[in-house]
């Protein structure tokens, strides 16, 4: 099992933009969609989760808002802004480089 | 919206509604925990062990916490006001530094922001006028001649035919230069302030007024109704404020006019109006009736205010009135025999007079006393980081960054000087007021513009760059210090290595330049109070000891009464006999102004007989009117004739007397007494000059000599100078009584004394405000130079303390130890007081214009100021020398 923090740096970022770009989330909702679109590989722990969604939000990739959740509780669902869309295709297209460029090492090896 | 918008409003959310940011961080991560303990029980654990597992799963809550709010940047605040908080800590642990550091700070502030809140009140307040920048006042001559002769620019006549023919004003004003009204009450006759008027004064002034309406244009003129407006603390303090007073009436009397006469109130101005000129007039009233000097073109009795007109220049302006100055010279060639010159000048340049050189001296002087005070601030903060060294280094090896350490102490520095700062403001809110309340009533009429001085927005920003500028610079000097190699000698216990010859070396030029400031302020005070004593004793060609001065003004002459046959004149020959009578007096004479009177006597231009027209003088000089006995009076010395005696009076001769002056400019070699002088032009009455008197002062001591002339008295209000036996204070109640019991309804006012005069002239109050201002700032600048030479040589002096005990161990004689000392201490006074007399004497000869009779380089005041300077610095270092040379030798050494 493989920790977020193990992850190359700004990696968890793209994963929360990845995850909230289909539809606004709330914390829990967005680990939880990490570790099943990961087949269980990528654990998001809360320690990591929140301090990152409030950077986000911060750097104003993020919008957060407080809505009823699907057991009918308060929950704050974040949501991608332009610039959080802008964001994600820089961040996917620098993703994409990086991994075929270590795939090819690691592979090649 | 932009993402840095958006990062600072989040940023500003966090600062200002903590609680709520905080609910909600806590309240997301409550869902979170809820939603890992409901996943827990659907997987089937009991509720006890699906909340336990939740909570470990979640790691240390707290700490999440933190670290969201590290990410919101909330924490670069926080810790700022750890700073603040541990700075406060840190000066109060040092309450003999924090106070010493803040008291000389405090006064450097406080000293500059007072004398800034002048210059702010006095240049930089837009006058209480609409559009002030395009105000004028109108010269109909030279400004210079006039400023220094106080004495009126226009006729009455020409000025009607500048406001009619003019093209370069939108409206042109003028006033009355001869101010004061008497005012019937039912208390008996009063002097009141006023002021006489053109009835488009207030609309080119652009004021409005606060209640009812100004004057009208037919409220002007010989036949015009009689109206007057009122000042609004006249208002205030005579009428109560009512809104009623419209329509009343008061009975006023122009002194130059017999009788008075009922004025109905039309208007009330607002309360932040004021005119120099007018020292506060209370009412105000139109030039109306019938009144000599205002028929007559050769008497100058008004000064003019103008509008520009939209677009035109001053430039222009003036050469269009000066065009209309030389149509009326040819159309009334007999009455003006001045050069046709109309010079205009800001009205606000007119209103401070000399006083914006003086404001500006004084705000240089305190800006001296400034840089001293943070100087001193200086080498306070540098001795104290170096006596907290040891801290710096453990605070740095404890793992403090460098970064965090000079924030750290920017921080402490800006505290300081943010406290100072306070302070400062606040005691030149509170000296700003003191300081007016020491300006006499008189000079603070001329200037009402300081009446409502204090703390304006423009005097607030100033004091906060002034402690923001010494906040940085002391801040920054811990910068310098902390490098990582002295914190590594920092941490050795008593090493004295860099640390302290940087301390030496940074100490020793800020001594000098303390001290080289203060040379320079003691040398202006100096300059200052020897320019003062000159003015004060400046040769006024008569005694001023021991003369009183009183005014006497006739109320009203109702028709029929006894004194209605009488000649003008024989009022005040009837007073000054019976006051001749009063014990205690030796002479009296009476005159319509006393010399060094605040007023301005008219002007005549003098027309020698038997001269062609070309070889006339054509300038205009004061004219006096003076009775029998008058240069006796005041111990003149008449250099040839005599005086006018009663029988000139009595039958008003047409005779006059000059003065030598006047005697040398107009008959050079030639004896004048004999000689025949038409006053004011050819077609005038010839005079006969009877007596040369030596030059009287009349006016500022300070203007050159001038042409003057003496006629005899015709008047009916006049100003007796009585000189008496003793104090000339205590004659004032018998002498009013003689003049009483010739007439009870005389008006006396303006019971003062020559000395009094003399020292309450412009001149001389502003000379001995600045001179006392100045005087202060030097001596706190003296004693702080003084102090912060005591600390660096004190300072020295314990470093070599072991050297010494090793020299007098070896058989130094205390002689030589003194040597050492005081030779260290020498050099830096004689740097300090060579480079302040060189600065001192450039910046004195900016100022050369405000002194009087001194040069700027006076060898007196500078071989004084020096002297005192180096004698008391070698005093001060005389005591850290005696502390060496009483060192025990073999304690010292111990002590190593």
């Amino acid at each position: 099992v493989s920790k977020p923090t193990d992850l190359v740096q700004g990696t968890l970022d793209l994963l929360i933009l990845k995850t909230i770009a289909v539809e606004p989330m709330h914390g829990w909702a967005i680990a939880q969609r990490i570790r099943q679109l990961s087949n269980d590989v990528l654990l998001v722990g809360q320690s990591a989760l929140y301090p990152a969604l409030h950077k986000l939000e911060q750097q104003g990739w993020i919008e957060a808002e407080w809505k009823l959740s699907e057991n009918n509780r308060r929950a704050k669902y974040y949501a991608l802004t332009r610039a959080g869309r802008k964001a994600l295709a820089t961040e996917t297209r620098q993703w994409d480089r990086l991994s075929a460029a270590i795939s090819l090492i690691v592979s090649k090896a | 919206m932009p993402r840095w918008l958006i990062t600072l409003r989040l940023r500003l959310r966090s600062l200002f509604f903590k609680a709520e940011v905080e609910r909600e961080l806590d309240e997301e991560l409550q869902y979170h925990l809820e939603r890992e303990i409901e996943e827990r029980r659907a997987a089937g654990l009991p509720e006890g062990e699906a909340r336990f597992a939740a909570r470990r799963s979640m790691g240390a809550i707290a700490q999440n916490m933190e670290a969201c709010r590290d990410v919101r940047g909330v924490n670069v605040i926080e810790h700022g006001m750890q700073d603040v908080r541990f700075a406060l800590r840190q000066l109060l642990i040092n309450p003999a530094f924090a106070c010493t550091a803040m008291l000389v700070l405090t006064l450097g502030i406080a000293a500059t922001v007072t004398i800034f809140g002048f210059v702010d009140a006095a240049l930089v307040r837009p006058l209480p006028y609409e559009d002030p920048s395009r105000l004028v006042h109108v010269f109909g001559t030279d400004p210079e001649t006039v400023h220094s002769q106080r004495r009126g620019a226009v006729s009455y006549q020409d000025f009607r035919d500048w406001r009619e023919r003019n093209r370069a004003f939108r409206s042109i004003a003028a006033y009355d230069v001869r101010a004061g009204f008497n005012l019937t009450t039912p208390a008996g006759p009063e002097r009141v302030r006023g002021l006489r008027v053109t009835s488009g004064f207030f609309r080119t002034l652009g004021v409005a007024p606060r209640l009812g309406r100004e004057f009208r244009d037919h409220e002007e003129g010989p036949s015009a109704p009689a109206t007057v407006m009122l000042s609004y603390s006249a208002w205030q303090t005579r009428f109560g404020a009512d809104p009623a007073v419209l329509g009343r009436t008061v009975t006023l009397q122009f002194p130059w006019l017999a009788g008075g006469e009922p004025h109905v109130v039309i208007g009330v101005l607002p309360p932040e109006f004021h005119f120099p000129m007018a020292a506060e007039a209370e009412f105000w009233a139109t030039i109306r009736g019938r009144q000599a000097c205002w028929d007559v073109r050769r008497c100058q009795s008004l000064e003019a205010v103008a509008r520009l007109a939209d677009g035109v220049s001053r430039e222009a302006a003036s050469s269009n009135l000066t065009a209309v100055v030389a149509q009326l010279r040819t159309e009334y060639p007999e009455h003006h025999r001045q050069p046709a010159v109309a010079k205009l000048v800001p009205l606000r340049d007119v209103m401070l007079g000399d006083i914006r050189p003086i404001l500006l001296m004084l705000l240089g002087a305190a800006g001296l006393l400034w840089l001293i005070a943070g100087i001193n601030g200086v080498s306070l903060v540098l001795a104290r980081t170096e006596t907290r060294r040891r801290e710096i280094a453990v605070r740095s090896a404890l793992g403090a960054s460098s970064a965090r350490l000079v924030l750290q102490f920017a921080t402490e520095a800006l505290v300081l000087a943010g406290l100072s700062g306070a302070l400062g403001l606040l005691l030149a809110s509170w000296s700003m007021r003191a300081l007016t309340r020491l300006i006499s009533e008189d000079m603070i009429a001329l200037m009402p513009y300081f009446r409502d001085i204090g703390l304006s927005v423009r005097v607030i920003v100033f004091a906060g760059v002034l402690s923001l500028i010494v906040g940085l610079v002391l801040g920054l000097i811990p910068l310098v210090r902390t490098s990582t190699s002295e914190t590594l000698a920092g941490l050795k216990e008593g090493s004295r290595g860099s640390a302290s010859t940087m301390w030496r070396r940074a100490g020793a030029p800020l001594v000098v330049a303390e001290l080289a400031i203060a040379m320079i302020l003691l040398v202006s005070a100096g300059l200052l109070g020897k320019s003062l004593y000159r003015l004060l004793h400046v040769d006024t060609g008569f005694n001023l000891q021991q003369l009183a001065v009183l005014s006497v003004s006739p109320v009203s002459v109702a028709p029929g009464s006894p004194n209605e046959n009488e000649r003008p004149g024989d009022l005040a020959h009837h007073v000054a006999e019976r006051v001749a009578a009063v014990p205690g007096v030796v002479s009296v004479a009476y005159a319509d102004l006393s010399p060094l009177a605040p007023a301005m006597a008219p002007s005549s231009t003098l027309w020698v007989a038997g001269r062609s027209e070309h070889e006339q003088l054509k300038e205009s000089w004061p004219v006096r009117r003076v009775s029998a006995g008058y240069f006796r009076t005041l111990q003149a010395t008449l250099l040839r004739g005599r005086e006018f005696t009663a029988g000139d009076l009595a039958a008003v001769r047409p005779v006059m007397t000059i003065n030598n002056t006047a005697a040398q400019r107009y008959f050079r070699g030639d004896d004048p007494i004999g000689q025949s002088i038409a006053l004011g032009g050819a077609g005038s009455p010839l005079r006969e000059v009877v007596g040369v008197v030596a030059d009287i002062k009349d006016g500022p001591p300070e203007s050159a000599p001038h042409p003057a002339a003496y006629v005899p008295f015709d008047q009916s209000a006049f100003t007796l100078i009585v000189r008496s036996a003793q104090a000339e204070h205590t004659v004032f109640p018998s002498v009013v009584a003689a003049v009483h019991a010739v007439q009870p309804g005389l008006l006396v006012h303006g019971q003062t004394t020559m000395s009094e005069q003399m020292e309450r002239l412009p001149s001389t109050s502003l000379n001995r405000s600045s001179a006392w201002l100045v005087g202060g700032f030097a001596s706190i600048a003296f004693a702080l130079s003084l102090v912060g030479l005591y600390g660096v040589i004190a300072y020295t002096v314990g470093q070599r303390a072991r050297e010494i005990g090793v020299r007098m161990a070896l058989g130094a004689q205390r002689r030589s130890v003194y040597r050492l000392v005081l030779g260290d201490a020498g050099r830096l006074v004689s740097l300090g007081a060579a480079l302040g007399v060189v600065c001192a004497v450039t910046l004195a000869t900016l100022m050369q214009h405000l002194l009087f009779a001194v040069e700027s380089w006076d060898p007196a005041t500078l071989a004084v100021a020096s002297t005192a300077l180096i004698v008391s610095a070698l005093l001060a270092s005389y005591l850290p020398a005696r502390r060496a040379v009483s060192v025990n030798p073999v304690e010292v050494l111990r002590a190593e």
